[in-house]
Order: structure tokens, then sequence, then C-alpha cells
């Protein structure tokens, strides 16, 4: 066990863990930030995706002993109102069936967005080929960055 | 477009019962979820009036609609309060709408499965709404002193023009409340439909965006410990023994013990399917560490003997031979071969034998399908909290009233001491029917005396043993010297189950028909898979079909609309279980839609039609082969589901359906050798990815006025067939071993 100051959301958290324990036990266990889901545990589905630094990790295979004096931003935080363009784009096109996978496609395209405002469609596929989406919402997915594109 | 159109039973009895009043179970962070715009909506009432188990309308005109069953990204929790709204004359955007808990006394088919929540829901939904409707308007009679049919409501208000006289429910739920619930009331004509037929956005979808907890996996309650279970690595082992010696040593582990999730002598119902009863269960305060400690746990296993299973399917009861062994899958292929030669006849018109022997030309193919697993993006996981005789659970399941009842059986406690609150699936697909796990947590919790989570890995979850059986299917068409098609024959089995539908088309279209069934006995457990049965038969048939037609010279389409003629003028047999006419029809509106008259240079097209779960639907492919790899351009399709309740989600549910099946049929497989599966994580079973999906995918819905049936599963059985039949176009090769990867592979 050992004690780790995290900046989440903008704001700092203290937790007392395992140093190896993935960021996304770290939120979902110990921060009651739940919106961060567990699919894999071995970054193949995408669906613990957050933001380090406003980059797009995965964070089941990230340690939390590697996040301290980052900025970490999980779909909690990634507006104050959920009306990040993302989001809104997500409810605009009506993306989500079973919802599992969402908040990990949202903070994947929400991160794409930020470092590339203008993507092809060639660069929105490779961005977001990283995140299952089970019931296959893919093409609303594709739809709903190109509009949050044009709100941004 | 042709379509039959059926009278609805406009006088519909009742049996609502009253519901307890008050009772505020929203938060406001719940409910701003809920609208669109803020601006235009009402704040929490201070006082509720249940009208009936669906309606609860607050004294400030804010209306509650229960959803009765688990929603699992089929909308059902948009879709069924929207036809309740309908009938009621609700405000929509005044409506907030609230998960209901298993509850039989008020609700009916609390189920997902088999697409029938619309179909049968329909009318008691739309008489939830009426008779709330009707006991509104015979408050404001009453109050205003005026007569009831003189009263007309719209959107959340009353009013009586001749008097002058409004007001909103609210201001009637309190009297309503108390008034005598009316015997018969009046349904809407579709004419008159204000809600059903427009596009209404999920209600859950900010909850959604904006991470909230919805899910099972979610759920959490004060001192709640975190458990996991251990279960065999192989199918035909079971535990021997386990030395917990170093795991109950590490850090936040409570304890680590053998659990049992059904008695050996228990009597199995259909969704009691488990292949692991006795499990090691390890229980600790926080997710990693239980993970941790599982690695941990060292695990003796034991090849188990041939044993019986008592069971009770639906009323059929029978003792079911497990064998034992480790499978392989080369002897389980080598075993299904064997089986189809001795299968048993389901269906046989005419003289199949004769037309068989007089043929000018037989055509005979065999189709392959794998073992597939469920993978629902949220593992399997269940709370449980068994305190003395009382049981809490909340979590994902499909069955919920089924599922009780084996808890009930399991525990030795009454129903009615056991409470299952229905959180988000996130996903289904049949898997959570089987919710074995929900029965281990409350073990789990009953032995430490606690309130548990029980979830599983990706590992055990993709090996947990619940799998779309393996399928084969040999067809053999029959041609005389005209090219008549004369004689059917269907051979078709599986492992552990068969997935023929005897008397769908073409039965009823070919004068001499022979269908056929076997099963080759396992130990290998599987069970219902979106659309059943349909999944594989549905891509065997209607790629056989493509093959007579192209044998024939005839155009895919033509050959199946020629078929469905004589069905609908001389149908063969009385048992026939679809509608040529709305079969036809999805066809016709698909080759309209497609342009399928006109083709395209360097793009391969593929069509498929099924019927399935009282809805019909057809699909055009179009796809190219480019630096090796498919793409896949364009799906149209057309369907037929009646009256259409909510369109644009609607849609999204057939893409979805594509874009699921397109990646199944190219990828989709588990194969098991020694018993165990060869995958168990995303790393080894490939899933479809945003690149692999179609481009785009349009759907369109023949314009009905016939009663709505379901869309969870309809959409999704053609499109195997339609992939291959312009895989077929594009490579010259026909595809009849699924997942087709491994036969594109050195073609493309």
């Amino acid at each position: 066990m050992a004690q780790f100051n995290l900046n989440i959301n903008g704001k700092t958290q203290q937790v007392d863990v395992d140093p190896s324990t993935p960021l996304l036990w770290v939120l979902r266990d110990h921060l009651d930030l739940v919106g961060t889901k567990f699919g894999c545990g071995i970054a193949q589905c995408g669906a613990c995706t957050i933001h380090l630094n406003g980059t797009a990790v995965r964070s089941c295979q990230l340690p939390v002993s590697a996040t301290e004096g980052a900025q970490i931003t999980t779909i909690e935080g990634l507006s104050e109102n959920g009306d990040h363009p993302v989001q809104q784009a997500w409810m605009e096109h009506d993306v989500p069936q079973c919802g599992y996978c969402q908040a990990g496609q949202i903070m994947t395209a929400a991160a794409l967005l930020q470092q590339n405002p203008n993507p092809s469609d060639e660069e929105i596929e490779n961005a977001m080929n990283g995140n299952i989406c089970r019931c296959g919402t893919y093409l609303r997915i594709k739809a709903a960055v190109k509009t949050a594109a044009q709100k941004l | 477009m042709a379509t039959t159109s059926e009278k609805l039973n406009r006088r519909s009895f009742l049996k609502v019962s009253a519901l307890a009043g008050g009772g505020l179970l929203l938060s406001f962070n719940w409910l701003s979820g809920c609208k669109p715009k803020e601006l235009e909506k009402l704040g929490l009432p201070k006082e509720w009036f249940g009208l009936n188990g669906y309606i609860k309308i607050g004294k400030n005109g804010l209306i509650t609609i229960m959803s009765p069953n688990p929603e699992g990204g089929q909308n059902v929790k948009t879709s069924m309060p929207l036809i309740v709204a309908e009938e009621l004359d609700a405000d929509w955007k005044n409506v907030v709408v609230e998960q209901a808990p298993l509850d039989t006394d008020n609700f009916t088919r609390q189920f997902i499965g088999g697409s029938q929540a619309i179909r049968i829901g329909w009318i008691p939904l739309r008489t939830a709404g009426a008779t709330a409707r009707a006991l509104l308007v015979a408050a404001a009679a009453q109050t205003w002193n005026v007569p009831a049919n003189e009263i007309t409501t719209s959107a959340g208000i009353l009013e009586h023009k001749a008097s002058g006289k409004k007001a909103n429910y609210g201001e009637m739920g309190s009297l309503a409340a108390t008034l005598e619930i009316p015997k018969e009331v009046e349904l809407k004509e579709i004419s008159e439909f204000n809600l059903i037929g427009k596009s209404h956005k999920n209600v859950e979808s900010k909850n959604i965006v904006t991470g909230k907890p919805l899910f099972g996996i979610d759920y959490k309650k004060e001192g709640m410990l975190i458990a996991m279970i251990i279960h065999p690595p192989a199918h035909g082992l079971r535990l021997k023994s386990f030395d917990a010696s170093q795991a109950i040593t590490m850090s936040g582990i409570r304890d680590i013990f053998q659990i049992k999730s059904h008695q050996d002598d228990y009597e199995r119902t259909f969704f009691d399917t488990t292949s692991f009863t006795d499990l090691v269960a390890i229980v600790g305060k926080s997710t990693w560490e239980v993970m941790n400690a599982k690695k941990a746990v060292k695990v003796e296993w034991e090849e188990f003997s041939t044993y019986d299973e008592n069971r009770d399917w639906f009323g059929r009861k029978e003792v079911r031979t497990i064998p034992k062994g480790l499978e392989n899958h080369d002897l389980q292929t080598q075993k299904m071969t064997a089986a189809s030669k001795n299968a048993q006849t389901v269906r046989k018109d005419g003289n199949p034998e004769a037309a068989f022997a007089t043929a000018a030309k037989i055509i005979e193919r065999t189709y392959h399908g794998p073992f597939l697993a469920h993978n629902c993006m949220e593992p399997m996981n269940f709370f449980a909290h068994v305190q003395g005789d009382q049981v809490d659970c909340a979590g994902p399941l499909q069955k919920p009233e089924l599922t009780e009842q084996a808890l009930s059986a399991r525990l030795g406690l009454p129903l009615e001491n056991i409470n299952i609150e229905m959180t988000r699936l996130g996903g289904g697909y049949g898997r959570r029917s089987y919710a074995h796990w929900l029965i281990e947590a409350a073990v789990i919790s009953q032995k430490v005396n606690a309130p548990i989570k029980l979830i599983y890995t990706r590992e055990d979850d993709m090996t947990g043993g619940i799998y779309r059986p393996m399928y084969q299917a040999t067809y053999r068409a029959a041609l005389d010297k005209d090219n008549n098609l004369i004689g059917f024959h269907v051979n078709a089995g599986g492992l552990v189950e068969p997935p023929l539908y005897a008397n769908r088309f073409p039965a009823g279209a070919v004068d001499n028909y022979l269908a056929e069934e076997w099963i080759v006995p396992s130990n290998i457990t599987v069970g219902s898979f979106r659309a059943p049965r349909s999944n594989f038969i549905a891509a065997a048939e209607q790629s056989f079909l493509d093959e007579i037609a192209e044998a024939v010279n005839k155009d895919p389409i033509e050959f199946r609309l020629s078929l469905l003629e004589k069905a609908k003028n001389n149908p063969v047999g009385d048992r026939n279980d679809y509608d040529p006419e709305r079969y036809a029809g999805v066809l016709n509106l698909v080759k309209e839609k497609s342009n399928w008259d006109q083709k395209t240079e360097g793009i391969s097209r593929g069509v498929s039609a099924y019927f399935c779960h009282n809805s019909y639907a057809a699909q055009v492919l179009d796809l190219k082969i480019e630096n090796s790899q498919v793409k896949i351009e364009k799906v149209t399709q057309a369907i037929d589901c009646g009256i259409l309740i909510n369109p644009d989600a609607s849609k999204n549910l057939c893409e979805g359906a594509v874009v699921d099946a397109v990646g199944t049929a190219m990828f989709g497989e588990l194969k098991f050798i020694s018993g165990a599966p060869d995958r168990s994580n995303f790393d080894q079973y490939r899933m479809i990815r945003l690149k692999e999906a179609p481009k785009e995918i349009e759907t369109h819905f023949v314009a009905s006025q016939v009663d709505p049936t379901g869309l969870g599963e309809p959409a999704y059985p053609p499109v195997f067939a339609a992939l291959a039949n312009a895989l077929y176009q594009a490579t010259g090769k026909r595809f009849y071993n699924q997942p087709f990867i491994h036969d594109l592979n050195g073609l493309a």
C-alpha cells in the first residue's frame, strides 16, 4: 500500500492503494467514478479510456503509480454540465444502444478532436478503431465525431 | 407497397391494480438526464398520485411512466413508456421514465428475449395509458360537473370547450386516484397517434454520455465487498480441491471458499443452464486485490463421469445424460457428420424421394457454423445481499422472473423474500438469460454474511460456458429438365441443439419437401444467442437459394419472389408459419431502394431475406475487394415490423444488427481443444471494429397498419447470406463455412 495524490478532473484526490493497481480500479472502486468501464482488462476494447495529460489512454493497463503529477480526465470531468461538443453530438445522433462502451468512445473522440479539430474520414476511423462497440453503433459514432468537429 | 391490415381490438379489458400513491423515487440528477430542453420541463412535484402500475401523476403535472422490461440496448425504456404516453395523451417532455423492478403482480413478461416486448406489450401498455386517461377525464367531469364525453385531452391538458374549463393532469390526479377503474376503455385509432411513429430520443442518453452509474457493474452499497469466482478451465472437468493458503494472506482478502450454484439433484428449467456448478469464490475489499488473490489460488481439477441431469423444460420433464470427456473440435465435427446420417424427419410434403430419383439435376451443399461467445461489453456481474431470510439483488439480467424462481429453489426461500432490482444491461444477446452468476452471488453473500458484488473477468466471461451451438446443415435441391425446383431437402443439426425451423420458407413453396434434424450430445453448454437458430439457418438457406437461382438462370430476387408467389397462391401443407405477401414485400422494397437492377462497375452485390420473431427483413449488400481487403460499401435493408413505434431508434437497432452480423460472419468463432475454449479475450476473439463496418447502411420500413412486432433480432440473420452471396460475386467462390475470413485468406 502507498499513498498517491492524483489530479482527477481538476481536483486533487488522495488514495491509499497498492502501487500496481490500475487507474481503472482506483477510479471505480476507490473514488466512485464508475463512468470509466471495465471491458477486457488487456487494453483491447477501449471501454476504460481516459485522458492522461490530454491523451487518450487505457486506464486498465495504467498503474496508479505512473499517474501522479499527471492531469487525469474521466468521462465525469469531460465537461461540467455534460455538454462537451462530443457529448452533444452523441445525443444529437442518438448513438448509444446498450451504452456500455460509449464513455470510452467519447473520451477517444474528444482526445482526437483536441489534437486534430478537422479529422478526415480515415483519421476518424484510425482513431476510433481501438474501441469496440458490441451493439454495432459505429456509423453513428463516426457521424457524431464529424458533427462534433463542426461544433468545435 | 402491399400490406395487410388488421383491425385492432379496440375494447380492451383491464387487468390493472392501483399503486400506492406517493413514494418519490427519483433524484434530480437522474431527472435532468431525461429531457433535452431544461427550460420547458417541470420540476419535481410535491406529491405523486398512482393511477395504475405504470403511471404516477405529479401534482404539478409531471408524469412518471414505469418501463416494465429490462433495457439492454433495444431502447424499450423509451419505446414502451412512449406507447403508454400515447394513449394517456401525455406531454412527452414532461414525462420521466423509471425502471420498474421485477413485479409479477403489476407487469407481465418482464423479459428480454425473442423480440417480443413491443408485440406482447402493445395492448397492455396502451390499455394502461388509456385507463389513466379515462380516470383523469372522469375526475375532471366530476369536478366541473360536465359530461365526461365532452372533455378532450391533449399533451397533458384536460379541456371542456363549452364551459371554457381547463386543467393540467396534475390538478386532477388526486381525485382520479380515488375513482373506480373503468372496466373497459377505448383505444385510439392509428390515425390518431401523436407520439407513435415519430422519432423520440433515448430517455437515458444524457446519463450514458456523462458516465452515470447505470449498469450492474456500477452498483454499490455501503459495506459491499467484491467477489470473483474460479470455474473449471475446460468442459468435462470439475473442482477436485484447492489450496488458498497463500491467497488468503494477501492484502484485502476476506475469505476464499467453495460454493455450489445448483444442488446435484436440482431439476433445471430452460434458463438454468450452467456448466460449472462447483466453484471457488474469492471475496475481498477491492477488485484489484481480489483479482490478484484469484491468481494465487492453486486449484486441482478432475474429469467427471457421465451423469444425468433432471430437466423441466417448460413442463417437459426429461433426464438428459451429460457425457464425460474433454472434447476436441475435430472429433466434434466427425460426430456431427455421423449424426446427420441418422436424422429425424420433422416435416415431409409430397414424395421427396421420388423427386430426387427423377431429378435432371441435384445440387447438394453443406454449411457450417462455429460456437460463438456472446461477448457482452459489460462482463457478467451481480450484486446480492442475503440477510437471514431476506434477499436483495441488483444487476443486469434478461429473465428476472425465471431467475428469481431458481434462486428461491436454491436458497429455500419464498419468492416474496427476494427482491430483484433491474439495472441497465451492457449488452445481453441471450447471454444474460442464463443468470447462474446471480445464484452464485447470492450464495457467496450468504456465506460471508455481507453485501457483495460478483464480477467476472473478461476471461471468466468468455470461457464461462454458454455458447451459440456449433451447427451444420446440408441442403439438396432437385431440378427437373426445365429447371423447375421439384424437390427440397434440408438436414440440419447441432452440438447440442438443432437450428432447424421446418415450417419456414421455402417450406410451403415446394411440392416435395423433406426437413430432418439431429443433435450431438456433449458436455459443452449452449444457449440462446441473438436470433437463436435463425442466426445460422438463415445464412445456410439464403446462400443455398442463391446457388439454386444461379443454377436455374434466374435473378436471385425474382427466384425468391416466384417461390413466394407459389406459397401464396398454392401453398403446400398447412403449417407454414410465414406470410408470403409480407415476405415478398420486403424483397420488393429492398429491390427498389437498392436499385437492384442497376449494376455498378467494381461493386459486387448479394441479397438475402428472412422471417423470424414475427418480423420480416431483407438486405442487399454491396462490397468491393481492395488491396486484399473486403470493403462493404453499402447495405440497403427493408424491414416489416408492422407499425413503427420510434423510427430513428428502430433504425439504430437494425443498423447495429447489420454491423454485428457482418462481424460475426467474418470473424466470430470459438473452438474446443481438450474441452477448453481456444479464445478467452479480445486479443484472440476478433470483434468487428469501425474500419470493418459497412460504410453506409440505409434502412427502410414497410409502411404498415399491422400491430407492431419486434426488432432486436429479425434484421440480424439474413445479413450473413447477403455477405456470402456478395463475396461469391466478388471472388467466384461460395462461402460455406463461418467465419468467412478463413476461406477469404488467399482469395481476396
